[in-house]
């Protein structure tokens, strides 16, 4: 009986040593080359949101890397905006994500939507860092000072001082439609986001 | 007793297979890669496959086959999209060479989706292959992006990695030339 338990507790344990020295993936661009830092396996969701689907989000303005302030406001009744927030600057997940965008800018346009990426970083440090994905089209903003107060509003301060790795979908009439704070390990697959714009349609 | 040995030897054998600890390299074996018959009858035919299911690289009819580890999310991936198409059409209009080199891309990281939304904005000809989990990637060390491996076929059947390279593609014309010494094409 004992033996039993025995060899139950161990074919846990291997199992779970198993997963644990998995490190975690990501298809980093050798365009980064050495300058990433690794961050290792983080605590996937480390903030308690404050808005919800249905809400009206939270409005901001904040500086972006080629000088102007940008206000969420400013898109009302024109454009719906996704947010991307990532949680820092040359970072391993982050690092393989905007890129991505920036060859989709034809799906955003389909759905009539801007894309607006923010992180705690300052400015120049998001200006060194962007200009290694290549020409961006889509506005990039710090939330530097007061230190992540949007990220914070909008409850996605982590408690080392970074954001989430979140997406939000916001209409024309500046309502939320969709949010996605995902496990900050990961990278929110494309199709997911783009399920959410062509709700916006219906 | 028995299961904790079958255990140990599970945690200890499978690893490895799951996150290789380094890059393939050249004079190496293929890491285990199986990829599905692509649906498409143009790239099912490109490749020299028929049916349905999974095939394994050495399958493909060719004596060499150039693998590139890509990702839509790369920047330098992105960059060097137009080059690797040039190095396609190099291949294909070569009457000597294009029955003998075929060409593939594997999306690290990428799901069907993102995989089509690379495909379609650079208009890649040569079959993509999605790599959701990672599964793939791991397999090859996690090696950072674009990385490209090319296969030797050997008519017995067995095969060898002759060439690997990390990022620094130098265009098509050149790669073409490390590709056909590298197999032993020229």
């Amino acid at each position: 009986m004992i033996n039993k338990r025995l060899n139950g507790i161990t074919l846990i344990i291997g199992v779970l040593s198993v997963l644990a020295l998995t490190p975690m993936a990501f298809g980093l661009s050798d365009a980064y080359k050495g300058n990433i830092y690794q961050v290792g396996t983080l605590k996937p969701i480390d903030s308690v949101l404050k808005v919800k689907v249905g809400d009206r989000a939270p409005d901001f303005t904040l500086p972006s890397v080629s000088g102007e302030k940008v206000s969420l406001n400013q898109f009302r009744g024109k454009r719906n905006v996704v947010l991307s927030f990532v949680p820092a600057a040359w970072t391993p997940v982050c690092s393989d994500q905007w890129p991505g965008y920036n060859i989709a800018k034809d799906i955003f346009n389909q759905y009539d939507a801007i894309l607006l990426g923010i992180t705690v970083d300052n400015i120049p440090t998001l200006f060194a860092w962007t200009n290694q994905m290549g020409q961006l089209w889509f506005p990039v903003l710090s939330d530097f000072w007061p230190h992540g107060a949007v990220a914070k509003r909008y409850g996605l301060l982590r408690s080392n001082g970074v954001s989430e790795r979140a997406l939000f979908v916001i209409d024309k009439k500046g309502i939320i439609r969709y949010i996605d704070v995902h496990d900050i390990n990961k990278r929110p697959p494309l199709e997911d986001l783009v399920g959410a714009l062509e709700k916006l349609k219906k | 007793m028995v299961i904790t040995v079958i255990t140990l030897l599970f945690s200890i054998t499978v690893y490895p297979t799951l996150t290789a600890a380094k890059p393939p390299e050249k004079g190496e074996v293929l890491p285990f890669i199986n990829l599905p018959v692509p649906k498409n009858p143009e790239e099912r035919n490109y490749l020299g496959l028929s049916g349905s299911g999974l095939f394994k690289i050495p399958q493909i009819k060719a004596r060499a086959v150039i693998v590139e580890l890509f990702s839509m999310y790369c920047p330098f991936c992105q960059k060097d999209a137009p080059g690797v198409n040039e190095l396609y059409r190099l291949i294909e209009n070569n009457p000597d060479i294009r029955n003998k080199i075929k060409l593939i891309g594997i999306g690290a990281g990428n799901s069907p989706y993102e995989v089509e939304v690379f495909k379609k904005t650079y208009n890649v000809p040569f079959p993509l292959f999605p790599d959701k989990d990672f599964t793939i990637h791991k397999t090859c060390g996690e090696v950072r992006t674009p990385f490209y491996m090319v296969v030797k076929i050997n008519e017995n059947g067995t095969h060898q990695i002759v060439y690997t390279q990390l990022g620094e593609y130098p265009g098509a014309e050149p790669f073409l030339e490390l590709v056909l010494k590298a197999s032993g094409l020229k």
